[in-house]
């Protein structure tokens, strides 16, 4: 196999930026770990570990409530975090970002707060069959309570959405589309901007998961001229139990609360309640505040970096990843081609071979891949597979960590080619 | 030679016993692994005094699931339905010959449930979560 510095830019740190990474340096069945499930969930930042811990042993208090210096920490660094996400995905206003469990949650957020106070019978919901279920079930979910109709836009063989399913389900005037960034299945960059354009011709509002791309691009939800765009903290190197739906102002501010209790409130009488301003409106009850520093913390580390390099590493790793699995007999590659506009992850299956035994054969040389359907049953249908296995990536993605994957699989192949 | 892969497995994996769809059935049950979309269909019928005459199964799994239907396929012949219900899970393991982890053990056991569900009629009773571990012991370094 080629020397893996040909394929990769040699002025990316990776040296620096594995050595933030605690767990890379553990081994699985004897081998150093190399971990190709960052779309599961990525590893975390030492940075993030390091902050949320300082946090925890000295300045831990709940936010928003009383006026003794603990909790004015708390708030301080919790509103700081708010104004981290608020410039990563460069809002104009840090009140746009309300923090959420995850990106799951924040679109079930707008689907129950927008989606029940806008949506009616016979009103219709466009998104696509390469979603993954968080962005399928919270509008299905919509469309039951509401009498709305679901319209889908199909997925071509190489991965792309199909423009004429597109043009069809804006021609019924949706009153949102909901699309993924980047597929968590496929690697497709979905052309948001364009799209996002189209769909306001059209009158609808545009909602995007942008749980696979935060991690991989600068995302400008203003140049993408979309309208709410979700982000989860444990894929862009932080912690889990946290994530983040950016939405337009006017709009968060014409929505009525999503789930009730302390803080979201301006007055509660034994009559009734009236509502706090955006984003406390919808950040009912003690918020995950060390969880929401530790995101801010990861962040920070991964701007550090410069977003064109952390892309441009995503670029470079998922083109030499598809050259070597090119290279093996048997093996089908899902999603666009290396030449097309495609970040990772790469799906991927071995002719005769389940996923779910490429994945325990993988594991048994420390590669960590995840097998399955990937939470996209629409997709797989799609493709015509039950499961696929996936190899996605992160900034500590080594070309070595792909090599030892090739090895991997053909020791996949000897083992099953051997009854 | 590798102890999970074994010929025999490999053998029923990509050759199974009573693969497809019978014509005649009297019980018939499906049911996936949510966990990695493995699917399966079985399909028994039974002779005049209630006893299973023969036995299909059909679907897309891996290479554990697969071979374990298999395997248990050729089991079936004269038991009753009370019978198939009482199949324990352990004969599945003992037929298999493999050590099992406890990550591949719903994959292992997936035709077993799929066949009592069809002496059944309905969804059998089944444990659905994996091994439980204690996170205190789960060693910083990871080894």
């Amino acid at each position: 196999m080629e020397p893996s510095t040909t394929a990769i830019s040699a002025e990316f740190p990776i040296d620096r930026v594995r050595a933030s990474f605690p767990a890379l340096e553990r081994e699985v069945g004897g081998h150093p770990v190399a971990y190709l499930d960052s779309g599961a969930s990525s590893q975390r930042a030492l940075a993030s570990i390091e902050t949320t811990d300082r946090y925890e042993r000295r300045h831990h208090s709940n936010v928003h409530r009383g006026s003794h210096t603990m909790s004015a920490e708390a708030t301080a660094a919790y509103e700081g975090a708010r104004a981290t996400v608020a410039d990563h995905l460069r809002a104009s206003d840090r009140r746009e970002v309300i923090f959420t469990r995850n990106a799951t949650e924040a679109i079930n957020l707008v689907a129950r707060a927008w989606g029940d106070a806008n949506v009616g019978p016979g009103d219709r919901i466009l998104i696509t069959e390469m979603e993954h279920h968080s962005n399928i079930v919270p509008w299905q979910q919509l469309a039951e309570r509401t009498g709305a109709t679901l319209d889908w836009v199909g997925v071509d063989s190489e991965g792309a959405l199909l423009e004429a399913e597109l043009d069809a389900g804006l021609g019924r005037e949706p009153k949102l589309f909901a699309v993924t960034h980047v597929s968590n299945v496929l690697g497709t960059l979905n052309p948001i901007r364009r799209m996002a354009e189209q769909a306001h011709e059209a009158g609808a509002l545009v909602l995007v998961d942008g749980a696979q791309a935060a991690p991989k691009l600068a995302i400008d939800v203003g140049e993408l001229g979309v309208d709410f765009y979700a982000i989860t903290g444990h894929k862009i190197y932080g912690p889990t139990g946290i994530g983040a739906l950016w939405g337009r102002l006017e709009l968060l501010d014409a929505m009525p609360p999503f789930l009730g209790g302390g803080s979201m409130i301006r007055k509660v009488t034994r009559q009734g309640s009236t509502w706090a301003d955006p984003p406390t409106r919808f950040e009912a009850g003690t918020p995950a505040i060390s969880q929401a520093i530790g995101l801010a913390a990861a962040i920070r580390w991964l701007d550090s970096l410069g977003s064109e390099a952390v892309t441009q590493h995503e670029r470079e790793i998922t083109a030499y990843t598809i050259a070597q699995l090119e290279r093996i007999p048997g093996l089908r590659i899902f999603g666009p081609s290396a030449s097309a506009d495609r970040l990772g992850p790469v799906s991927f299956q071995l002719e005769g071979i389940h996923g779910h035994d490429v994945a325990e054969i993988l594991d048994r040389h420390g590669v960590a891949v995840r097998s399955g359907h990937h939470c996209a049953h629409p997709l797989m249908h799609r493709l015509g597979v039950p499961a696929t296995a996936r190899a996605s990536f992160g900034v500590y993605t080594t070309t070595d960590e792909i090599d030892r994957l090739a090895v991997g699989l053909e020791d996949a192949r000897r083992i099953f080619e051997g009854a | 030679m590798d102890e999970l892969y074994r010929d025999q497995i490999l053998e029923h994996y990509k050759r199974p016993h009573n693969f497809g769809r019978i014509d005649e059935f009297d019980l018939d049950y499906e049911d996936t692994n949510p966990l990695c979309g493995d699917e399966q269909h079985v399909y028994i019928r039974l002779d005049e005094s209630d006893r299973v005459s023969e036995v299909s199964f059909e679907g897309q799994g891996c290479a554990i699931s697969t071979a374990a239907t298999s395997l248990l396929s050729d089991e079936l012949l004269g038991l009753s339905r009370e019978e198939l219900l009482h199949i324990p899970k352990q004969e599945v393991l003992d037929l298999l010959g493999i050590e099992i982890s406890a990550t591949r053990m719903k994959c292992a056991m997936l035709g077993l449930k799929v066949i009592k569900s069809a002496a059944l009629g309905k969804p059998a009773d089944w444990e659905q979560e994996g091994e439980q571990g204690d996170p205190s012991e789960v060693s910083p370094s990871g080894v």
